[in-house]
């Protein structure tokens, strides 16, 4: 043998200590969607036992990693929080709550799209494959501490998406919805990816313990050029993924044309996971050098808030006013980011709380709105113009309830999950002493509201023109997935409207644990 | 070759790029760089990027990063161009005519704009106050460069640049390495689902 590799594997390599409790519940998810894989490669024959299969597996997989996302929440409160993989994961709070976010979403995400997929023809077990490894992706994305682990992961769940967004391959718009994805998410992967390298450059260490700890021992005023455009090309890159003006511009089309389960996963569980990645850095590892990013979010989150709401109100397609209201959305949770770290003495709910709180409530009202829009919509998607919801009251009076709920949790109205996490952005926003943006937020809610109620005055009204018949159209039968997502969804945000506190407990603790 | 590594090796480890080197390099990789933008035929910018790549590659030898310098020549200037090769082959897009099509007058000024604007940004915010590494609190760099646990610093040959670099892919970087399995699966999956042929028959009616 050649005695320099007999030298170098005879050197004692320490092997790294593999956490198994904390990536049990990214390997459930993995090995889910590798078996599926493996069961469409054996099962060849028989295609319609392997999708029932696949989805028992999915459902399997997602509780049995929901089950060890609450192994890990009992690790925390037996020892505390800490770092492993060498400090590339992070285990706190925020892990598991994020965690147990993107998981529910995913769920609902699969609840919603097996009676889509029936309608549409596309019942196969590599949507179900995609969705899995999506959402394992955003599980790494919630417990990375690491800037190379944030890009992976990013990488990760941003390509399976791209492909879900082109799933249905028939449809030219769903084709254009996964190329204009494609192509732009992976221009704004390049300018995160540069910005981890002048970061990197800057502080020696793509560690976010690490980076944080070199932060506290510099002075703020000397910070260098290099840090400072790390931080904005790294607020680019996030800001694109969490759909952010002025990062918004392919969010209406891919939203859109995407396939409408696909939309609700992307709209909600893509969001969580971004933003979860989002306060990691910028409120956690960056919370020294606050005063450069802080302007920045700042801009961001007026010009979301701005962007989203009047854009939305001049929509004229229901899907299309729904990404502009998830622009809006982002706007708000970049106001809890922006005050994350602001030092006040009675900061009872700091920012980071209100905008996990806000995430969660977010999650279940996208999901559910994208919901009802997909029950509405004939096969082939389409009947999604506002005008086609004309009378819908009538028609269907009970997707047009679920729709008013949904609609009404958006723009904030109390009694709803929507009204708690607005009221606690703005209370973190008025605790911090940022008035300006506690104020640009209400004026955006108002605007806001008239877009909301725009479509259920649409839904409800009578006119001189009113179809008679209207109520006599045959009612939509919901499957039963539909059913069961709708129920959780809905019943979920008026609980978070009627009972928030032990929620808005949980969310503080998320953050109290977060690793600085 | 190996004459060559070796005394790129030994320049690195005081970190003295000889500047007419680094400043004739540098020329090259942005007149490469350039000239991707810039041509009409899409063959041409193709072999402008394996130009950029392998000048990258040199810079990577200068840096006494001779492992980093292959799998750039061999990744970047082989695998991925010739990628772009068969592609715009096999779309038939070599001709010049399908590249001026954009039929928005104000986005190529808007876009050439923008793009001055953001590197004027990235130039003043880092030219001045340029420092590499971590930094006392005066903000004075501890030291010159950043080292991967000891990529940098060690000095005998080859073997010893791949070495410290298997190791911390193994060890400080376990998991993001593992998780880099996930996005081959979806890659090979998506392949799959894009690429397959619809066995369905396409739809007819368009309302349900």
């Amino acid at each position: 043998m050649n005695p320099v590799l007999f030298a170098v594997l005879n050197t004692e390599l320490e092997k790294p200590r593999i956490d198994w409790p904390i990536i049990a519940p990214v390997v459930a998810l993995f090995v889910t969607a590798l078996v599926i894989v493996l069961l469409r490669a054996i099962l060849r024959t028989q295609p319609k036992l392997v999708y029932q299969l696949s989805i028992a597996a999915a459902f399997v997989g997602l509780v049995t990693s929901g089950a060890f996302v609450g192994n890990e929440w009992r690790i925390i409160h037996r020892s505390g929080i800490f770092q492993t993989f060498s400090g590339a994961i992070a285990v706190d709070g925020m892990t598991v709550f994020v965690q147990a976010i993107v998981l529910i979403a995913t769920a609902l995400g699969v609840l919603l799209a097996l009676g889509y997929l029936r309608r549409e023809g596309l019942e196969t077990p590599e949507y179900l494959v995609l969705l899995l490894l999506s959402a394992t992706g955003m599980l790494v994305m919630a417990h990375a501490n690491d800037l190379v682990l944030v890009f992976v992961a990013l990488e990760v769940f941003s390509i399976a998406l791209y492909i879900l967004a082109a799933f249905d391959r028939r449809r030219a718009e769903s084709q254009e919805a996964g190329l204009k994805y494609f192509v732009l998410g992976a221009f704004s992967s390049a300018i995160f990816l540069y910005g981890i390298a002048l970061t990197y450059g800057a502080t020696g260490s793509t560690s976010l313990t690490e980076i944080a700890t070199q932060l506290g021992v510099v002075d703020p005023k000397a910070h260098t050029g290099l840090l400072v455009a790390g931080f904005a090309l790294l607020i680019v890159g996030l800001g694109f993924k969490v759909s952010a003006a002025p990062f918004h511009m392919w969010t209406p089309d891919v939203y859109e044309g995407s396939p409408t389960p696909v939309t609700a996963f992307m709209a909600s569980a893509t969001k969580v996971a971004a933003f979860a990645a989002f306060l990691r850095i910028f409120a956690g590892a960056f919370a020294q050098a606050s005063d450069d990013w802080r302007p920045a979010i700042y801009v961001l989150a007026v010009l979301s808030l701005l962007v989203g709401t009047i854009a939305a109100a001049i929509q004229s397609d229901v899907k299309r006013m729904l990404a502009y209201s998830s622009i809006a959305h982002a706007g708000y949770i970049l106001i809890g980011l922006q005050v994350a770290n602001a030092g006040s003495k009675r900061n009872e709910l700091p920012g980071t709380a209100a905008s996990l709180f806000y995430l969660l409530v977010y999650a279940l009202m996208a999901l559910g709105a994208f919901g009802v829009v997909q029950s509405i919509n004939h096969r082939g998607e389409t009947n999604h113009a506002i005008t086609d919801y004309k009378q819908l009251s009538k028609r269907q009076p009970l997707l047009a309830a679920l729709l008013t709920l949904f609609l009404l949790a958006q723009a904030g109205v109390p009694f709803t999950g929507g009204f708690i996490a607005k009221l606690s952005i703005f209370r973190s926003a008025v605790d911090a002493g940022q008035y300006q943006l506690a104020i640009a937020g209400m004026l955006a809610a108002v605007i806001g509201a008239f877009v909301y109620l725009r479509l259920v005055v649409t839904m409800y009204a009578t006119g001189q023109d009113d179809d008679p018949d209207a109520a006599n159209e045959p009612r939509i039968k919901l499957d039963v997935g539909s059913r069961i997502a709708l129920t959780i969804t809905a019943s979920a945000i008026i609980v978070l409207g009627v009972l928030p506190n032990w929620f808005l407990d949980i969310a503080h603790q998320a953050t109290q644990l977060l690793t600085r | 070759m190996n004459a060559l590594l070796l005394a790129a090796t030994k320049d690195v480890v005081a970190f003295h790029v000889n500047p007419v080197l680094f400043y004739a390099l540098a020329a090259i990789a942005i007149a490469g760089a350039t000239g991707v933008v810039i041509s009409r035929n899409p063959v041409h910018s193709a072999l402008f990027l394996v130009m950029t790549m392998i000048i990258i590659a040199v810079f990577f030898l200068t840096l006494s990063a001779p492992m980093v310098a292959i799998v750039q020549v061999i990744v970047y200037a082989s695998a991925i161009v010739v990628l772009f090769l068969f592609v715009i082959m096999l779309l038939g897009i070599d001709r010049h005519e399908m590249l001026a099509t954009d039929d928005r007058k104000y986005q190529r000024p808007a876009g050439a704009a923008l793009g001055l604007l953001t590197l004027g940004g990235l130039i003043a915010t880092v030219i001045g106050n340029w420092q590499l590494g971590p930094q006392t609190s005066s903000g004075r760099a501890l030291s010159a460069i950043p080292t991967l646990d000891g990529v940098a610093s060690t000095t005998a040959g080859e073997t010893d640049q791949i070495r410290p670099l298997a190791r911390t892919l193994f060890t400080q970087f376990a998991w993001q390495f593992q998780v880099t399995a996930v996005l081959l699966v979806i890659a090979v999956v998506g392949a799959v689902v894009l690429a397959r042929r619809s066995t369905r028959p396409a739809r007819t009616e368009v309302s349900a």
